[in-house]
């Protein structure tokens, strides 16, 4: 019992390993070869070498196929199947090109593998296997090495050395430190303000076209995406501001305000969120006008904006921070101020301020 | 080896090029010999024997599509410019002329409208990356479910599971640096999620991205990654695994004259030059087939990266998908203490990202572990004949494909006209009750495949000729296996629960109760014999009854 099938014993516990009754069955060796066609016939040994030579044949036509078309089936210039420059001229290179090169390729293979499975040898053959482990002899042969060399540096001897050895060692790794933190900045507070708070008093613009927006052209459960009017490509990082900047504008009906204190920071039902979702930052560009719910595509966080866009399902927490917006002489929506807290996913200290 | 043509003077002819090319040969040879020793390698690997199966085909598809991909990605670099200055698009693709973008997308699309075979070089680049990675968990799996991970091969399963993540990480890296809305967006998912990190999150992300999501450093910071890091270590792990599977020999399948001290297959050279040679074509041939054919990442659809646009349907590619499963599924769990911010919803799917690849890696271990089984194995496992593992297997697979599935919900939602609501829930739910489930069923199937074969064994195939006698007795006529197709069968070892005590914990003993309290008894010599003598004695009266002539009488009436 508790031996292993071989006779051995497992070098430490015991094993789970069944013994055989009755000692199992022998096995029957290899049990006779079949003769493949072409190992008999001649005739069938030809037809697979004319197979062979055939395909080889293919790959050179292919090649050649690639080649020319390569410049005679090109995206922007010579093209003989569609007009220069145009998107059907990009596909028709694609697809000569490509087929040129996969029958190049495709066919030199086909007859590799046909010429091995039809005309060379298919007798198995059998080779033995040794044990991975190094005999006892030369696991001797290296102990003694090791112990040797060790004995030679006088390890055992010479605590102080070791001592010395071991604390460099574990010193060194904090050097990596230094240059790691090289690599970027400090988050300082940077993740807690965005270009609205830096700049009070911005209109609230249409995205891309940078047009302000008027209380009077947002039209009940429209929705507008918004960046700051001063945020431009001029703007230095301007892709972080917009980044954090980005925004979104509904109209709701005052009547189905579950929220007082959001509707207070909005005008007229018209209230500003964060377009950046709370869970992992997606922008949360989907609104359903019917059931007032805005969606984050990536990870399906839905949140009302008749109730200060509370998360009502999905992975996120926090609701969408709101912009407090309000309407300036001329009628144009502003933002007196930052997002009532920082925007985006999650992170440690969010909720410090800085 | 001779070589026989039916034709004699052609066989002159030939006879005369062969030796002219065999003394060249010679002479090749003799100067790397002196050199290099070639005459050592060439006589250890020439006629080195490697066994035959098809399944052992897909660790050789994820290497030679690792070699189209350094060949592709060879030539993108030579176009590809790894820079997020600004720039303002005037080239062929009207839709976007006049769009500012970062250089990275304006040579990507450079190299697909413009350069030469570009568009065909950067969808290989991509086909051949996906396909590397279905090879790779094909590969991973094949290894699991025959057990070829046992001693002594468990450190080459974690060579070959590094090279899996390495490959995620390639991928990963590899389609965010055309800078595009979706890529975009799948950095800003892991911004979001380092910065969930307690304490360090905010630190990483702005070391990572060299200050504020999304900065200017990001996308040549992965260029470095992905065309010299990860490659580096992809093509070093490559080469440890392939020097250990030569230094293991290859493990075989059981049949009949193979042992756990031989191996029993066909020379390199001239069958695996010819097969394994041939076979790099092959994929090659079919990845470009694919990529002339079928368009993949067309960025230009997609636009440049801006912090504000996305859109749905925003999948990453099929390797990174259960990543982002674990994301939508699980519910918006956030605590604050002190003051400070516990994103369970990002820290709950890493946790359990991470304990899905543990278990994976170190199965070998807690396998080996509950055996005690410290043999080397080179004989594979058929998967029924390891019930417990190949349930263990199916259950990590279907864990994998809920979260998969789950990170396409919004597609599956729209093609099916659920709610995307009801459809989160049913996989909330499933990703308990599937694994589960899968597991036992899994189990249960094997037991039954293995009774069924232990019956085969025992009695032979079953001809579907009944004989009725004389008593009303109906007997069924059995075509006895030979002993090479009977060795199969019988040939695996078993295993039983242990009890504790005498150096067994009580852990284990749970453990090996766990694995191996539902087993079928394996067959034992005794019992073959009294099958035979039982078979023997009722074949002697069914010949009796029939005159050995088992045809029905409307059989006997045609022929």
């Amino acid at each position: 019992m508790n031996t292993n099938l071989d006779g051995t014993s497992p070098a430490r516990g015991v094993s789970a390993i069944a013994p055989k009754e009755g000692g199992g069955f022998p096995n029957p060796g290899l049990p006779p070869h079949t003769h493949r066609q072409a190992d008999d016939s001649v005739p069938a040994q030809k037809r697979a070498e004319r197979l062979v030579a055939a395909m080889f044949l293919l790959s050179i036509l292919g090649t050649v196929v690639f080649i020319g078309a390569y410049f005679l089936v090109t995206p922007t210039g010579t093209n003989i199947f569609a007009e220069e420059g145009t998107p059907r001229a990009l596909w028709w290179s694609n697809l000569v090109t490509g087929l040129g090169f996969a029958a190049a390729v495709f066919f030199i293979g086909a007859a590799a593998v046909h010429w091995a499975k039809t005309l060379m040898p298919d007798e198995e053959m059998v080779e033995e296997r040794h044990d991975i482990r190094s005999s006892d002899e030369t696991r001797e042969t290296a102990a003694t090495m090791i112990t040797d060399g060790l004995a030679e540096s006088g390890i055992a001897r010479r605590p102080v050395i070791v001592t010395g050895m071991v604390a460099a060692f574990a010193a060194l790794p904090i050097a990596v430190l230094a240059p790691l933190s090289t690599l970027g900045p400090l988050p300082g507070n940077k993740l807690h303000h965005t270009f609205w708070g830096h700049n009070p008093g911005q209109r609230l613009a249409r995205d891309h076209d940078g047009t302000p927006i008027k209380l009077s052209d947002v039209a009940m459960n429209s929705i507008f995406h918004v960046m700051p009017e001063g945020l431009t490509h001029e703007t230095p990082h301007h892709l972080e501001e917009r980044a954090k900047a980005a925004a979104v504008i509904v109209r709701i009906d005052p009547k189905l305000a579950q929220n007082e204190d959001s509707m207070n920071m909005g005008v007229d039902g018209v209230l500003a969120f964060s377009k950046i979702c709370t869970h992992v930052g997606c922008p949360v560009a989907l609104y359903e006008q019917q059931t007032h719910h805005m969606l984050c595509p990536c990870h399906q966080s839905t949140f009302d904006v008749t109730d200060g866009a509370k998360v009502i399902f999905g992975p996120a927490h926090r609701p969408l921070p709101q912009l407090p917006i309000e309407v300036d002489d001329e009628g144009y929506l502003v933002a007196p101020g930052d997002f009532t807290e920082p925007i985006g996913p999650s992170f440690w200290n969010i909720h410090k301020d800085k | 080896m001779t070589t026989t043509t039916p034709s004699s003077r052609k066989q002159a002819s030939d006879g005369e090029g062969t030796s002219r090319a065999y003394k060249l040969g010679a002479i090749g040879g003799d100067w790397l010999d002196q050199r290099v020793s070639g005459g050592g390698l060439v006589k250890e690997f020439a006629r080195k024997i490697f066994p035959d199966h098809w399944s052992f085909m897909f660790g050789e598809v994820a290497l030679y599509s690792f070699v189209i991909l350094l060949i592709s990605g060879t030539f993108l670099t030579m176009f590809f410019d790894p820079s997020m200055e600004e720039v303002v698009y005037s080239g062929p693709y009207e839709a976007l002329q006049g769009a500012t973008m970062s250089r990275a997308f304006e040579s990507t699309l450079e190299i697909s409208f413009e350069v030469k075979g570009g568009l065909l070089f950067r969808q290989m680049h991509h086909w051949a990356c996906l396909v590397f990675m279905v090879a790779i968990f094909v590969h991973m799996f094949r290894v699991f479910f025959t057990g070829a991970f046992r001693k002594p091969r468990e450190l080459n399963w974690l060579v070959g599971f590094t090279l899996m993540i390495l490959g995620m990480v390639a991928g990963f890296s590899g389609y965010s640096l055309p800078d595009d809305v979706l890529s975009g967006n799948g950095l800003r998912v892991i911004d979001g999620l380092m910065k969930a990190i307690p304490i360090v999150g905010t630190y990483l992300s702005m070391l990572l991205f060299g200050g504020e999501f999304p900065g200017t450093a990001i996308i040549p910071r992965l260029f470095t990654i992905h065309i010299l890091l990860v490659p580096a270590m992809i093509l070093g792990l490559i080469v440890i695994h392939l020097v250990m599977v030569v230094w293991h020999k290859h493990t075989q399948y059981p049949g009949p004259g193979r042992t756990e001290r031989n191996v029993v297959g066909f020379p390199v050279l001239p069958v695996y030059a010819a097969k394994a040679g041939g076979f790099f074509f092959l994929v090659f041939g079919i990845i470009t087939l694919i990529s002339a054919t079928t368009a993949i990442n067309a960025v230009w659809v997609y636009g440049p990266y801006d912090p504000s646009p996305v859109s749905a349907g925003s999948q990453p590619d099929w390797y990174m998908l259960w990543t982002d499963g674990g994301l939508r599924l699980i519910p918006g769990w956030e605590f604050t203490i002190f003051g400070y911010v516990i994103s369970l919803n990002m820290l709950i799917p890493m946790a359990i990202y991470g304990a899905l690849l543990a278990v994976l890696a170190l199965y070998p271990f807690i396998e080996a572990w509950v055996t005690g089984d410290d043999r080397e194995h080179h004989v594979l496992d058929l998967p029924y004949n390891a019930p417990v593992r190949t349930a263990f297997g199916v259950s990590w697979i279907m864990t994998y494909l809920i979260l998969a599935l789950a990170a396409t919900n919004d597609l599956i939602a729209i093609a099916l006209h659920l709610s995307i609501n009801d459809l989160t829930w049913a996989f909330r739910i499933g990703i308990f009750v599937v694994p589960v489930l899968s597991f036992y069923i899994t189990k249960r199937l094997c037991l039954s495949i293995q009774r069924q074969k232990r019956n085969l064994a025992l009695h032979g195939k079953e001809t579907s000729r009944v004989v009725r006698t004389e008593t009303g007795d109906m007997l069924e006529v059995h075509a006895p296996l030979s002993d090479y197709e009977r060795w199969v069968l019988v040939q695996h070892d078993d295993y039983r629960p242990l009890s504790a005590g005498k150096g067994v914990s009580s852990l284990r003993a749970k453990a090996t109760s766990f694995f191996f309290k539902d087993r079928i008894e394996p067959i034992t010599p005794a019992e073959l014999r009294e099958a035979i003598a039982h078979a023997e004695h009722e074949k002697h009266e069914l010949d009796e009854l029939t005159g050995g002539d088992y045809r029905t009488p409307a059989e006997k009436a045609v022929h």
